[in-house]
């Protein structure tokens, strides 16, 4: 089993948070991993990503290589676009269906939309709103998390557990809360 | 005992050094290292054990701080990004010539393709220039196990030692096994040779030192960090340093053919090296960074081996490596190439919403409009940013403390208004003397410290000045009625202004400080206030 995962956004929506559940799961389920960040300059409302390797054998690089990416989780769709080169042929792209626009050229939205259409492989959703009827605007990543779960190679319920570790001590609504975004996003992915 | 964690790069030399029992970290923040500071002063154990975790006012006094904790005995880890390693380097190659007592381990994060940085220089050239072994971890878990045997490394060769991480090391996360035990090195011991670097006395250091490298050679080629593994097929040998190692392996999953020397203990290991010459028609270099053994294979006159590397473009000349920029040099086919779709546009980093550095620029910015021939220096931080849209607002930016004493020179040759701009903690870092010398001179230059009372673009450390900027101006010099303090918020734009416009006005050295917290810190304060209001 073999999972190369990369994680984009803006800086502060919160990408690693999403690396975090998923790295849970995995070392849980028992396999090897690496995760590359991006910190620093980097950080500061310009584009950020990570790349998440998750492996039943040993993995070498810690970054993908080109067309390597089985699948690109993005919390800006823009950006999803970004890291085109490295998707795999038969890679799906996740992304949030709703701009952040912090730059005065962002390019027209129908353009974006249009380019993400081309893949094949593309499951786009509103995070934002998906999360806020769940009954939480911050729970966006757990929402694209679940849209993302169903192409990770791993047990819906593996990944629901490992949101029960990490949440675990902000208390059982807080779990239940995240739980909740996440099975509505895969809800979405699996209906699409 | 042994446990499996999942760690930084940066977090597994953290744990390896408190478990190797150091007295202390010193280090300056600077990315991609400041997590392995930030790690010990997280540490429950680091801080049970009292072990010393303060931020140092620059990288030079963190080197000096931990010489005399080896000094008396007892071992710590300097950390610091690369361009850190030319701050320190006046403590850093002396170290080289008095030794080390306890273990010391300097540990600098290069930052190949300059994702946070001004350049790309590789620290593995300083450790051959002050006569200091150099350990190169290519994985995660190297670089726990060589954190720990770099400090022993140390004591038994009586040296401070030098890592070298980079980017893709420090800030990737790994299942590292780490031992949950805790050496005891708490005996305080002094040298029993002289680290009085008089001619007379470093003339014999010198001596011995080369004397000790010489050992350290010998010691490479059987360095278990250095492995020859042989291959059927001598048309090529690879010698692969450090994380390059793992960009050769990730294409060659189903085995290499090609013998490989694996390199992460230098000085270089000549035999292994040797041997490879020999037993291989050419030789292909990989390493991360500068050509820094594939020059030194090559020299000057370059007519021996046929050698491939970097220089002569096998491999891409700059940036960082990957697995896919070494695939051409391999026999592997091209790079893959598939474009970014062109309706994606940049999205470089910006201040804040919300950031004091913003109000500051948009102030400058209007009262510059009136100043035609002005020039702005600038430094290191976040509002580094000010050169880029909408603020345009500075011009130059070239190492830590440069803004102030490039301020001066362009003064002294006749510019005006000559104005710097520098954040609190690069002030404190290497801004202090630069204003000295301008004080002492009475240079004509209008100098603004940003203050936002944390060291903002590291992720917000504390500020070695804070509540101390202008008493500290005042010692070097400025005059009191020249010292002036605003709150850099949209409604107080217009008094900004004028003060600017009479400082710029006053011939000599002025200092404006606009002060408001940084915002990201506000809003963290705010977030645990929150937190803690709710439990």
């Amino acid at each position: 089993m073999k999972k190369d995962i990369i994680l984009a956004g803006v800086g502060g929506q919160g990408i690693l948070s999403i690396a975090t559940i998923i790295g849970e799961a995995a070392l849980h389920q028992g396999l090897k991993i690496k995760q590359a960040e991006v910190h620093g300059m980097s950080q500061r409302g310009g584009d950020v990503q990570s790349n998440l390797r998750i492996s039943s054998d040993p993995i070498l690089s810690d970054l993908i290589p080109l067309k390597g990416a089985d699948i690109i989780i993005s919390l800006e769709p823009m950006e999803a676009l970004r890291y085109m080169p490295y998707l795999a042929p038969d890679g799906w792209i996740v992304t949030n269906s709703v701009p952040f626009v912090n730059i005065p050229d962002y390019p027209e939205l129908d353009n974006v939309i249009a380019e993400l259409s081309k893949v094949k492989n593309l499951v786009m959703l509103d995070v934002d709103t998906i999360a806020k009827d769940c009954g939480n605007a911050r729970a966006a990543n757990m929402v694209l998390l679940g849209a993302a779960s169903p192409f990770l190679g791993m047990d819906a319920k593996n990944i629901e557990d490992g949101i029960e570790r990490i949440f675990g001590r902000k208390g059982a609504d807080i779990v239940e809360l995240n739980i909740k975004a996440l099975r509505a996003g895969r809800a979405v992915a699996e209906n699409k | 005992m042994k446990q499996k964690l999942l760690l930084l790069g940066d977090e597994a030399v953290a744990l390896a050094a408190i478990n190797s029992g150091i007295a202390g970290v010193y280090a300056y923040p600077g990315t991609p290292s400041t997590e392995i500071t930030e790690f010990i002063q997280g540490n429950k154990v680091a801080r049970e054990n009292g072990v010393h975790s303060k931020w140092c006012t620059n990288e030079k006094t963190a080197m000096e701080a931990a010489l005399g904790v080896s000094y008396v005995g007892r071992r710590a880890i300097v950390c610091m990004k690369h361009v850190g390693m030319n701050v320190a380097a006046d403590a850093f190659v002396n170290s080289g010539i008095t030794g080390a007592n306890g273990g010391v381990l300097v540990v600098a994060a290069d930052d190949p393709s300059m994702h946070s940085s001004q350049n790309e220089q590789d620290s593995r050239f300083y450790g051959k220039f002050a006569f200091i072994p150099v350990l190169e971890p290519s994985n995660q878990q190297e670089a726990y196990d060589m954190t720990r045997f770099g400090l022993e490394l140390s004591e038994k060769m009586r040296t401070p030692v030098l890592m070298r991480i980079t980017t893709r090391m420090a800030h990737s996360r790994a299942v590292v096994e780490v031992d949950d035990e805790v050496e005891k090195h708490e005996n305080i011991k002094f040298p029993d040779w002289p680290w009085v670097l008089l001619p007379a006395i470093s003339k014999k250091r010198y001596v011995e030192v080369l004397a000790n490298y010489d050992k350290l050679e010998e010691m490479a080629d059987t360095s278990i960090y250095n492995k020859y593994f042989d291959g059927p097929d001598h048309s090529m040998g690879i010698i692969a340093c450090g994380i390059a190692y793992n960009y050769l392996m990730e294409n060659m999953k189903e085995g290499c053919n090609h013998p490989i020397l694996k390199i992460s203990q230098y000085p270089f290991p000549k035999a292994l090296i040797r041997k490879m010459a020999d037993e291989c028609e050419s030789i292909l270099v990989l390493e991360e960074g500068q050509p820094f053994l594939e020059e030194y294979l090559r020299g000057i006159l370059d007519e021996g081996k046929k050698i491939m590397g970097r220089i002569t473009g096998e491999v891409p000349r700059t940036g960082e490596l990957n697995a896919d920029y070494i695939k051409p040099a391999l026999g592997l086919g091209e790079i893959p190439s598939e474009a970014i779709p062109s309706v994606v546009v940049n999205r470089p980093p910006a201040l804040c919403q919300g950031c004091g550095h913003r109000d500051v620029y948009t102030a400058l910015n209007k009262v510059l409009e009136e100043y035609p021939n002005h020039r702005v220096f600038s430094d290191i931080g976040c509002y580094t940013l000010g050169a880029l849209p909408p603020f345009r607002a500075i011009n130059s930016c070239v190492d830590m403390g440069a803004s102030i004493t490039m301020a001066k020179g362009a003064a002294d040759a006749g510019l005006f208004p000559s104005v710097a701009v520098i954040g609190d903690s690069t002030f404190t870092h290497s801004g202090i003397t630069g204003l000295l010398d301008a004080a002492n001179s009475n240079a004509n230059v209008t100098i603004v410290i940003s203050d936002n009372l944390t060291t903002g673009m590291t992720g917000g450390q504390d500020s070695a000045g804070t509540g101390k900027l202008e008493q500290i101006c005042e010692a070097v010099g400025v005059a009191k009625e020249h010292i002036r303090v605003v709150v850099p918020l949209a409604k107080n734009l217009p008094e900004i202004e004028n003060v600017i416009r009479e400082e710029i006005e006053y011939r000599g050295v002025s200092v404006i400080i606009p002060r408001r917290e940084c915002i990201q810190t506000y809003s963290r304060k705010a977030r645990l206030k929150k937190a803690e209001a709710s439990k």
